[in-house]
């Protein structure tokens, strides 16, 4: 893990809009090394095993695939690049497509620049970064938390149980996430380190990347048909 | 045009619960059907069926005769008054083609009993003819005030092309589409498809049987070709019209699509730059507008149904959200897990939340956007509404605050739920938490 400086990071974005690139560039200028960005999954597949960058900014939705796609075509070639999405609030199922396919966080577009550049440096670490949203879908797909509308069905499986469910205090820490709190914050309100909510969040997005296929697709499919 | 004589329900009433099952039937479903109603296999049905007609003939005549006197099953969907209408049509005239070569054969087998010298290369061609004859009868010359009707009705819809002006040959086909529009042109198509097969046929079986087939053959060879000539010199015509009438429908639909989507950018993308560009010195208030017109164009995107809002508690707070953002340019990002419908205590939540909203907005407007979560439970609905403000101590609150906080606290109390305001002093922001336990849904 090479954590030697925030502006050492190497960085590549990947967006099929030319403008939001130039954005996301000059508001990470200074902050972490951008050392190219891609408009398409072709683009980005071979720019992302030549330069193999510690971070790669994916786009959820871009016209031949998206982030799934390029995810799914880089594969295990670069071990030691990270991948976290960047987009505008998209539907749940595809972030959460995206994450079980291998990005370790989503972020959306409005974030500010310092923030980025922040969650890029802890990806980079090898920590999982959940905005709000993130957190939000996270708890919807586990949890099945709606009530009254006929949806998003609780996790069944017997099989594997512990992979389908969340902890109360995996539960708690994502709770707090989605609403808006920091990490060092719910750290303070829940009396636990930091370190501790990092290994909540670490262990919630494993479980999201192993959980039964079939229960996260049944919550797709059924969110896909409320949607 | 008249439908059987016996109506529907005098036929269930007489010979109740009999039914065809065209659905699962070989035929016209009146061996299931019979099956169905004696209990017994199909299959031993169709045999006598089959070899009474072999023997006989009198097999066939009884099925058939079955086939029109006896109701299909009631659980064929009946979709719409057109549809049933075509269904009915249709029957009707293969039941009035196959009466007609009943009603033949039962003659000539008469005349045939009683010693009328009626060959089989009589009788059988004179069925054919017959039962063709009333196929294309109906369907040319049939119900003539109902299909002018039609007529003046598609002309009226189609922007009154002049059908009757048509070229004489094609004019009967031009009535028979004017027909299809309630019934479906395939159908008519075949009906008359099937009249002519039947006439041609006897025809043949006739020559045939009475060893004229070689002399015609010349004849024959000569109508095939004009037949051919006919058909090379109308079909492109006839093409060309079904062609341009589908290229226009076409055409027509994409224009409407266009017009539709280009008012709609009209209404709110373009109305949004304006006024982006008339408040460009208001950053606050630009981002407001950007992100209500996101918003809104999201919506229209993904098509989600707009009852949503005000009655289901994610709708109803992101509807709140959304009013507070434009009324004081603070972003307010809602999450929320779960959903369920809003009852009075629900409404009275989220009257709350929005209460509360505006509280950040208006005194923590300028830390950075607002987060709003909300999660339905089975058994509660809680609401965190959250700003990086400066923070207060809620032992201290300001005047100016308390009747907010009234609206907020007493209105939980008084709906069964409850509400408080954690602060962290020295920054650390205020989040106001509401809580609803819902009572059961059943009551």
């Amino acid at each position: 893990m090479n954590a030697t400086g925030a502006s050492n990071t190497r960085v590549v974005l990947v967006d099929d809009h030319a403008l939001f690139r130039a954005g996301v560039r000059a508001e990470l200028d200074g902050l972490v090394d951008v050392v190219g960005d891609a408009a398409t999954v072709v683009e980005a597949v071979s720019l992302i095993r030549e330069a193999t960058p510690d971070v790669v900014l994916l786009d959820v939705h871009m016209p031949d695939g998206g982030g799934l796609e390029v995810l799914r075509q880089v594969g295990t070639d670069v071990p030691a690049t990270q991948f976290l999405a960047l987009s505008v609030s998209d539907a749940a199922e595809d972030v959460i497509a995206v994450i079980r396919a291998g990005a370790r966080g989503y972020v959306t577009k409005t974030i500010s620049g310092t923030e980025l550049a922040d969650a890029v440096r802890r990806v980079h670490g090898g920590d999982a970064v959940f905005s709000p949203r993130l957190a939000g879908f996270v708890l919807d797909a586990f949890a099945g938390a709606g009530s009254g509308r006929p949806g998003p069905a609780p996790f069944a499986g017997d099989h594997a149980a512990d992979l389908d469910q969340l902890t109360p205090r995996e539960r708690e820490v994502l709770q707090h996430i989605a609403r808006g709190y920091m990490y060092k914050e719910i750290a303070q309100r829940l009396g636990i380190s930091a370190k501790t909510v990092e290994a909540h969040v670490s262990a919630v997005l494993r479980k999201l990347q192993l959980s039964s296929r079939h229960e996260l697709s049944r919550w797709a499919a059924a969110r896909r048909m409320l949607d | 045009m008249s439908e059987m004589a016996v109506t529907p329900t005098e036929r269930a009433a007489t010979v109740r619960d009999l039914r065809r099952d065209p659905g699962n039937g070989m035929v016209a479903g009146v061996c299931e059907g019979f099956g169905k109603r004696l209990d017994i296999d199909p299959l031993l049905l169709r045999i006598v069926f089959g070899a009474t007609t072999l023997a006989s003939g009198l097999g066939l005549v009884a099925y058939i005769l079955a086939w029109m006197l006896v109701p299909a099953e009631a659980g064929e969907p009946a979709a719409s008054a057109d549809a049933l209408r075509s269904r009915r049509n249709r029957r009707a005239a293969l039941e009035v083609g196959l009466g007609a070569g009943c009603l033949v054969v039962a003659l000539l087998l008469g005349f045939r009993e009683a010693g009328l010298p009626f060959s089989d290369a009589l009788t059988w061609p004179f069925v054919l003819v017959a039962a063709g004859g009333a196929l294309i009868w109906r369907q040319s010359v049939g119900r003539p005030g109902a299909r002018h009707a039609d007529l003046r009705e598609v002309g009226a819809r189609q922007g009154a092309r002049p059908v009757a002006g048509a070229a004489a040959p094609v004019a009967p086909l031009l009535l028979d589409l004017g027909e299809a529009d309630t019934d479906s042109r395939p159908a008519v198509i075949s009906r008359i498809g099937i009249g002519v097969t039947l006439v041609i046929a006897a025809a043949i079986v006739f020559l045939q049987m009475t060893g004229a087939l070689a002399a015609a053959t010349d004849v024959a060879l000569a109508a095939i070709v004009v037949a051919i000539a006919l058909v090379v010199i109308f079909a492109p015509f006839f093409f060309g019209l079904v062609t341009s009438l589908s290229l226009e429908r076409a055409e027509r639909i994409r224009s409407q699509e266009r017009a539709e989507v280009a008012a709609h950018l009209h209404d709110s993308v373009l109305q949004t730059l304006a006024l982006v560009q008339k408040r460009a010195d208001d950053p606050r208030a630009v981002a407001a507008l950007a992100r209500r017109q996101e918003r809104e164009l999201r919506t229209w995107l993904t098509g989600a149904p707009a009852h949503a809002e005000g009655r289901w508690l994610a709708g109803a707070l992101q509807a709140a959200a959304q009013e507070v953002e434009e009324a004081h340019g603070v972003a307010i990002d809602v999450v929320a897990v779960g959903d369920a419908p809003l009852d009075r205590d629900g409404e009275a939540l989220v009257a709350a939340a929005r209460e509360a909203m505006l509280n950040a907005a208006k005194f923590a407007g300028d830390a950075g956007a607002v987060a709003v979560y909300a999660e339905a439970g089975k058994t509660r609905l809680e609401v965190f509404v959250r700003d990086r403000g400066p923070g207060f101590d809620p032992a201290t609150v300001p005047a100016d605050r308390r009747g907010v906080r009234e609206s907020i606290l007493g209105r939980m109390e008084r709906h069964g739920g409850r509400a408080a305001v954690h602060a962290a002093p020295g920054g650390g922001g205020t989040e106001v938490e509401l809580v609803l336990e819902r009572r059961g849904e059943a009551s």
